[in-house]
């Protein structure tokens, strides 16, 4: 993972070359990284200091996090999305490891004959423009007086995880010796046992990776939660949408919001990445 | 094997055999099935179900406003839907935002992970930062950009530009395709970068240093060594992003809300249906158009795919 002072002579780089590669990559990282900083500076700012030339210096309050965080009556409130967000895609996110950990081993430690087709067949489902299914979804989740629960969007989201998730981790699976599972079917272990002492611990970092993009997509989530959960049960992202009023004047208390919504995966995104970066090598192509 | 000296007996036993074989693989067959069957069926009832929905629908007259219909009404939604120009133009601009958010996402990317690939001051920083866009909130994202940083009054580009000389430019209104493709590349390049990484850490390094040993230029061992090694992960990349991309919703709805040279099909299918224009024969006949025209694209993608799946295989 690290480079050793060996790949950098391998790379023909001098020491300053190296040197001055690496600050012109700070500088991109800064760059990338800049609207972010900017937006979180922004909710620091009253919405005078916010709505005008943007600007640097100001006195900073925590006004507007105050502001976001109110419960008004007939509102989604702060409190309510977060708890919404949490329960869905928790829940979305765990059944997507239950349904494809099974499905993977089938496609990869005993492959069934045709395992190609199906792992296609998953992926092929994920090229279907979710748009184009909104309106039987939605006539259908009417008629089974699903539209505004929490079970629709867990469904939902199941299905739009799953796909990649039966995918990557057919992928990790590959890796798991044979002669191991071959062990511990001599010595009489079921297929659960098999999973979860043999395979899991070994295949622990590429399960985490996809556990934690599924996460990511359905906490992102807006379209499925706007149009079939609109109102008080709904998500993180619909109520960051409300706080879209009239446009422009509410900057500083929108980047609250904003900020607010994009901390939980942001936050495991950092504490995952290299993992995320293992999961990805191991899963993608090897 | 035994030796039973009755012949008949012995046919009876290797009968009995070969159907406890055959039991015994037809059985196995299932047992192997099994733990596949519920993501199967899962998959199968929430994915498909709609879809054929979908197909009675766009046989149908239906109008929610004014309310009109369901009547049966054959192809015409089809032969309607396929000459409408605003539907053409939206397919347009799907494939044309797709292409570019995929490719300059993928050559950003990879010249982030190529930065990326060597040791220095504060290297797991820089990454951390150069990761979190990809973590965004597509709706966060989108507003972000519209708001604070391309508006010509509050933007930060307009108050770099401006001392500079330049008028200030308002971005998201006089171009919003390149708008928001901005923002699109500005979340995928990371996740571009994270799988070209990927592929240049499990570059094995005895290749590079026989390499370095025959006096290879910089320059030779990228184009000749690295780059080969990578197109799989660039493959990867491509495939995974040209999925997410062509679905882009989101960032359409809040930055441009679907305004002109903006709207790609799924939006366009939106407008048409439960976003206001409550045609839902029409709508669901496009979304049928879309599914076809998508299996189309899929079928090629897929051929790439499985060659990285047989790459897999014999790796």
């Amino acid at each position: 993972m690290t480079l050793t002072a060996r790949d950098k002579q391998l790379r023909g780089e001098s020491r300053w070359g190296t040197a001055a590669l690496g600050i012109v990559t700070w500088l991109v990282a800064a760059l990338f990284f800049f609207p972010i900083f900017w937006m979180v500076l922004n909710s620091f700012k009253t919405e005078l200091d916010a709505n005008t030339t943007p600007k640097l210096l100001f006195e900073p309050t925590l006004d507007r996090w105050q502001a976001v965080t109110e419960t008004i009556p007939g509102l989604l409130s702060f409190s309510e999305a977060f708890y919404n967000s949490f329960l869905i895609v928790i829940v979305s996110t765990v059944l997507v490891l239950v349904l494809a950990i099974p499905a993977a081993y089938a496609l990869s430690i005993y492959p069934i004959g045709n395992w190609r087709d199906a792992l296609f067949f998953f992926i092929s489902t994920k090229f279907l423009p979710i748009v184009a299914a909104i309106l039987p979804l939605w006539i259908i989740a009417r008629e089974l007086g699903l539209l505004n629960t929490h079970l629709v969007l867990i469904i939902l989201y199941t299905a739009m995880n799953l796909p990649l998730a039966v995918w990557m981790l057919n992928s990790f699976f590959r890796e798991v010796p044979r002669e191991l599972i071959e062990a511990a079917q001599m010595d009489g272990t079921g297929l659960y046992g098999q999973i979860k002492d043999v395979m899991l611990p070994i295949v622990a970092p590429g399960v985490a990776a996809t556990a934690l993009l599924c996460f990511i997509f359905a906490w992102n989530e807006f379209f499925l939660a706007v149009q079939l959960n609109p109102v008080e049960g709904s998500t993180v992202p619909v109520w960051v949408s409300t706080n879209v009023t009239t446009r422009g004047m509410f900057m500083a208390k929108l980047s609250a919001a904003s900020t607010l919504a994009i901390l939980p995966v942001v936050i495991a995104g950092w504490v995952a990445q290299k993992r995320m970066i293992r999961g990805l090598s191991m899963g993608a192509v090897k | 094997m035994t030796t039973n000296t009755e012949p008949q007996s012995s046919d009876r036993a290797a009968a009995e055999r070969a159907a406890a074989i055959a039991e015994f693989q037809r059985k196995d067959k299932w047992r192997r099935r099994l733990p596949l069957l519920p993501a199967l069926l899962f998959t199968i009832v929430v994915t498909q179900i709609p879809f054929l929905f979908n197909i009675w629908f766009s046989l149908q007259d239906w109008k929610i406003v004014p309310p009109r219909g369901p009547d049966f009404t054959g192809l015409e939604n089809f032969t309607e839907g396929y000459s409408n120009t605003f539907f053409l133009d939206a397919v347009g601009i799907s494939i044309g935002m797709t292409t570019a958010a995929v490719l300059l996402s993928l050559l950003v990317g990879t010249g982030l992970a190529l930065l990326l690939d060597r040791q220095f001051f504060g290297r797991g920083i820089a990454r951390t930062l150069l990761i979190t866009p990809f973590l965004i909130m597509p709706v966060v994202a989108g507003l972000l950009w519209k708001n604070q940083i391309f508006s010509a009054t509050f933007g930060v580009v307009n108050a770099v530009i401006e001392p500079l000389g330049f008028d200030a430019i308002p971005f998201v209104e006089r171009y919003p395709f390149w708008a928001i493709v901005t923002v699109l590349v500005w979340q995928w390049s990371p996740f571009m970068m994270l799988i070209i990484l990927a592929g240049l850490q499990g570059q094995p390094t005895d290749i590079l240093e026989a390499a370095r040993v025959d006096r290879a230029s910089g320059r030779g061992i990228f184009t000749q060594i690295t780059l080969p090694m990578l197109r799989p992960y660039m493959e990867l990349g491509i495939v995974l992003g040209a999925i997410y991309l062509l679905q882009v919703f989101d960032h359409i709805d809040v930055m441009t809300g679907g305004g002109p040279g903006s709207t790609n099909v799924p939006y366009f299918v939106y407008q048409r249906s439960i976003g206001g224009g409550w045609d839902f024969g029409q709508a669901a006949a496009y979304s049928i158009i879309v599914v076809i025209a998508t299996i189309i694209i899929a079928t090629i993608a897929l051929r790439v795919l499985s060659s990285l799946f047989q790459r897999q295989e014999t790796a």
